[in-house]
């Protein structure tokens, strides 16, 4: 690749708003054929719109699109393809009980009769899986398949289709450490071959890792173009967020006290008759964060949601000392909270916010029969507003308004206003899910602090992520959930991710190199139980 | 950022609504070669011209204020009440019931009697539904739909059978006594010194103004309306905060019942003194689009209440003054009907665009997203 080459990806001016919110302002971006390209940047600084705008889905207000050198317009994902242009999406757009192959045709049908397309996809399909190690078994169905494979499912259909350009959007999201590999090297296989890679990210390690050129975004706005070789994490994180930013959360060790939350047993069977829990037994201390790290879907929200008050479960519960109700009309989250257990759930827009509840109801959200916000048969609004008012200075949540609508917050201050409204309640046990989903950079190293403070406090956490750095880095204590079971307690001081990740595969024995087929069927596998 | 003010939400979309669908009626009228300036004036003095118009318009609009306020508090829930026309039926044998058990000495002693038969009949018949839909998941809408029937049915065999005045024809339940007879509209100015023409219009309408505050207070200033609230927004939600699902879904399918049972305090104790067999003449339909329009907030409420009044009078006016034909009348409150409640959408979306186009740059600050 040389800098006379003609860009393989050029934009010019792109503008587009929604209403009175910019989400693009004047991009222009250049990417080089046969390069990995990483556009970087917190959530709603406009990744997602542009690549929208690329793919078809929305038409700049301003700006040109130049493919291969020639200006082209992109009205409808039709003319993406025409163009080139492949998208794989965050959520995979396929057909569940379709197989592989016809849902790599989908689409895509040469003439009335399906034969001929098959006949013709399975060829191709074996070609592309020896060439860039994209091996699918063509004839499964998707609903069999773990999410690695669904994706490159998706990668195989935008290659069949004839791509150059592949944009993935946050592809790394739902895979394991040793899937996030494997896809590296399918996307350096492509590359070889000529085509040109656009990664949309919010992980600085992946940038790092894969990438030739990455673009900033901050604000709707394209803020640098950098060579990969010549930046640094620390660098990227402050031009995505503007100013200087903690990558590492700074914490003392724990002091860790009585056994406050002691689990044995735990089992929970799904409306399917599916066991989605297969006896989970753990404990946690007062004065220490205990992390679940695990592929999503392996247990970890049922655990959650069980210890939280909102599923039934079998097995023992119990909370300093005693046991809690695990089935009966004791068993609501009211009660749980009653008892000191806080929740900050892990899908704070379904569970953990009324999005349309102004920010001071959300605010008395599961506390709203506490006597301080009770006058008699009423309840005391005003006394709600008030208190909303001292957390929303406190924990830094904007803009402060409470009367503002919590649909209208950005994902990092909903998720403020959930950690203020559990953390202030000042649990003995902070359940907390996904702390960090969605959140932007500033506000993660925010939230981070809190739940430490709280750690230091002598309280108790149960910290459910799937992102392993932030695992690594927040907790004193790590177990690996896999398939509804724990696979074993590790300390951050003695483990990596790659025996996490192992781990996270439903491997053990991490002693060994398991191999890539190995994990990909003990994924698979999970993948078919758990859903 | 809400798409637009708070006002355009509430009054200027329900008026172009309204507006259109006057249009639409006027070229309705206009193509049955009547002049549509002339009975859209009749309709309006009809309604609101005189002490006799706001008399019926106003006992129209007490109906519908009940049967709308009962759709809208389980519109909060997201339950979608349909069955106000069986529950004001079971009301008003609620109300029969309580009007025919005793000799009662006065209304000031028959009226809170009353209203409690109305309230628990028309809440006992929604609990069936609300149960189904709790704890076996049988949609709402389905069984409250069928239980109108079933509740039109039962109300035919007893006003056939046990309740039938002795030797009497009519499908139909003796007078209720004297001392039940609610005070109307004319009474009390009387007592004043003012004159009012002689209607319907009684004190019920006073009990549907309290109905419609005590349902605001309930929805905006208790824990209860607080939980109904939350659980019709996100049952996940509602379950994370300990909301119980079926507790909610009984108490608000209970209270909307309940008031849809208490339309029979003004229809049967106010106006027809017996009980009849089709008494509730569509009200707990009229509720659904009322409920609409007035966005499920009790003042929305009260002044779509009034205007389905006004329209349901008018329209009666413009019947009787004018070869317009009674279907025509049908047709009309159809349209408000249709353009208030079901093609609401289609004057939101282009009105959120235009205020978000004339909207000024966003402050700095507002995140993007």
């Amino acid at each position: 690749m040389s800098d006379g080459a003609v860009p393989a990806i050029e934009l010019k001016g792109i503008s587009k708003a929604f209403g009175p919110v910019k989400a693009n302002k004047d991009i222009t971006m250049r990417v080089m054929p046969g390069t990995i390209h990483g556009i970087i940047g917190e959530n709603g600084a406009g990744k997602s719109t542009l690549m929208s705008i690329l793919y078809g889905f929305y038409k700049a207000d301003a700006g040109e699109i130049f493919i291969a050198g020639t200006r082209t317009e992109i009205p409808d994902s039709q003319a993406a393809i025409a163009a080139g242009i492949g998208m794989v999406f965050q959520h995979f757009k396929l057909v569940e009980n379709f197989t592989v192959l016809e849902n790599v045709v989908l689409g895509a049908e040469e003439g009335a009769l399906l034969r001929p397309s098959l006949a013709k996809a399975r060829k191709l399909l074996k070609d592309l899986s020896d060439e860039y190690e994209l091996h699918v078994d063509p004839d499964a169905l998707i609903q069999d398949l773990g999410v690695g494979m669904q994706q490159r499912v998706e990668i195989l259909k935008a290659l069949y289709r004839q791509a150059d350009i592949l944009i993935l959007d946050e592809p790394t999201g739902v895979l394991t450490p040793a899937e996030a590999d494997h896809l590296f090297r399918i996307l350096e296989g492509l590359k070889r071959e000529g085509k040109t890679i656009v990664l949309i990210t919010h992980k600085l390690r992946e940038i790092m890792e894969i990438t030739d050129t990455v673009s900033v975004m901050r604000r709707g706005e394209m803020t640098a173009t950098v060579k990969t070789e010549g930046t640094s994490p620390e660098e990227l994180a402050e031009l995505m967020v503007g100013r200087k930013v903690l990558l590492r959360v700074d914490k003392k060790p724990a002091q860790p006290g009585e056994t406050v939350l002691e689990v044995e047993n735990l089992r929970v069977v799904d409306d399917k008759k599916v066991e989605r829990l297969r006896g989970i037994s753990l404990h946690v201390q007062a004065g220490e964060i205990l992390g679940i790290a695990g592929v999503a879907g392996n247990g970890q929200s049922e655990l959650l949601e069980v210890l939280g008050g909102m599923q039934r479960a079998t097995g023992s519960v119990r909370i300093n000392g005693q046991e809690i109700d695990l089935t009966g009309t004791k068993s609501d989250a009211r009660t749980r909270r009653a008892r000191g257990i806080a929740h900050v759930p892990e899908d704070r827009q379904r569970e953990g916010l009324i999005m349309d509840f102004h920010a001071w109801e959300n605010m008395a959200f599961g506390y709203h029969d506490a006597d301080a916000y009770n006058r008699g048969l009423l309840m005391d609004n005003a006394e709600i507003r008030r208190d909303t008012e001292a957390k929303i200075e406190k924990f830094d949540i904007r803009p402060a308004n409470c009367w503002q609508t919590a649909k209208n917050f950005s994902g990092g201050n909903q998720q403020k206003i959930v950690i203020a409204r559990e953390l202030e309640r000042n649990p003995d046990l902070l359940l907390v899910g996904q702390p960090t989903r969605g959140v932007d950079i500033g506000a993660i190293e925010f939230i981070h602090q809190q739940i430490v403070a709280l750690r230091d406090a002598g309280k108790a956490v149960l910290l459910v992520s799937v992102e392993l750095d932030e695992i690594l880095s927040l907790s004193d204590r790590i177990a690996v959930m896999f398939d509804g079971r724990i696979m074993g307690e590790r300390l951050p001081s003695e483990t990596d991710e790659r025996e996490l990740g192992l781990m996270m595969a439903g491997i053990t024995d991490t002693d060994r190199q398991p191999t890539a087929k190995e994990v990909a069927e003990n994924l698979a596998q999970s993948a078919g139980a758990v859903r | 950022m809400d798409k637009m003010p708070k006002w355009a939400d509430i009054a200027l979309v329900p008026l172009i609504n309204l507006l259109l669908a006057l249009i639409v009626s006027g070229l309705v009228v206009l193509s049955i070669g009547e002049d549509p300036v002339e009975a859209m004036q009749i309709m309006v003095r009809g309604a609101v011209g005189s002490t006799y118009g706001w008399g019926y318009t106003l006992f129209y609009a007490t109906n519908f204020i009940f049967t709308g306020l009962a759709v809208a508090v389980a519109f909060h829930a997201r339950l979608f009440n349909i069955g106000g026309e069986g529950q004001a039926q079971l009301g008003a044998l609620g109300v029969g019931l309580v009007c025919l058990a005793l000799p009662w000495p006065h209304w000031i002693l028959a009226l809170p009697f009353a209203i409690l038969g109305g309230a628990l009949f028309g809440a006992a018949w929604a609990s069936i539904p609300a149960y189904l839909q709790a704890r076996r998941g049988s949609h709402i809408v389905i069984t409250t739909i069928m239980f109108n029937f079933i509740a039109s049915a039962l109300l035919v065999y007893l006003l056939v059978g046990p309740l039938k005045v002795p030797g009497s024809m009519a499908p139909e339940t003796a007078r209720f006594p004297e001392g039940t007879f609610l005070p109307t509209a004319r009474e009390v100015f009387g007592w004043v010194g003012l004159t009012f023409a002689r209607t319907p219009l009684n004190v019920s309408f006073v009990v549907g103004l309290i109905a419609a505050f005590g349902v605001w207070l309930l929805m905006w200033r208790t824990r209860l309306g607080y939980e109904i609230r939350a659980f019709g927004h996100s049952e996940s939600a509602a379950v994370y905060a300990g909301i119980n699902p079926f507790r909610i879904t009984m108490i608000t399918m209970l209270i909307s019942g309940g008031l849809a049972g208490l339309m029979a305090v003004n229809a049967v104790m106010g106006e027809q003194q017996r009980l009849l067999q089709d008494n509730v003449l569509g009200a707990g339909f009229v509720g659904i689009a009322v409920a609409l329009m007035g966005r499920s907030h009790p003042v929305g409420v009260l002044l779509a209440a009034v205007l389905f009044g006004a329209l349901y009078q008018g329209g009666a006016e413009l019947e009787f003054e004018t070869s317009v034909p009674r279907e025509m009348i049908v047709v009309i409150q159809a349209l408000v009907i249709l353009f208030t409640g079901a093609l609401d959408g289609m004057v939101r979306g282009p009105l959120e665009k235009a205020f978000l186009r004339f909207r000024k740059q966003p402050k700095p600050g507002v995140p993007a997203e």
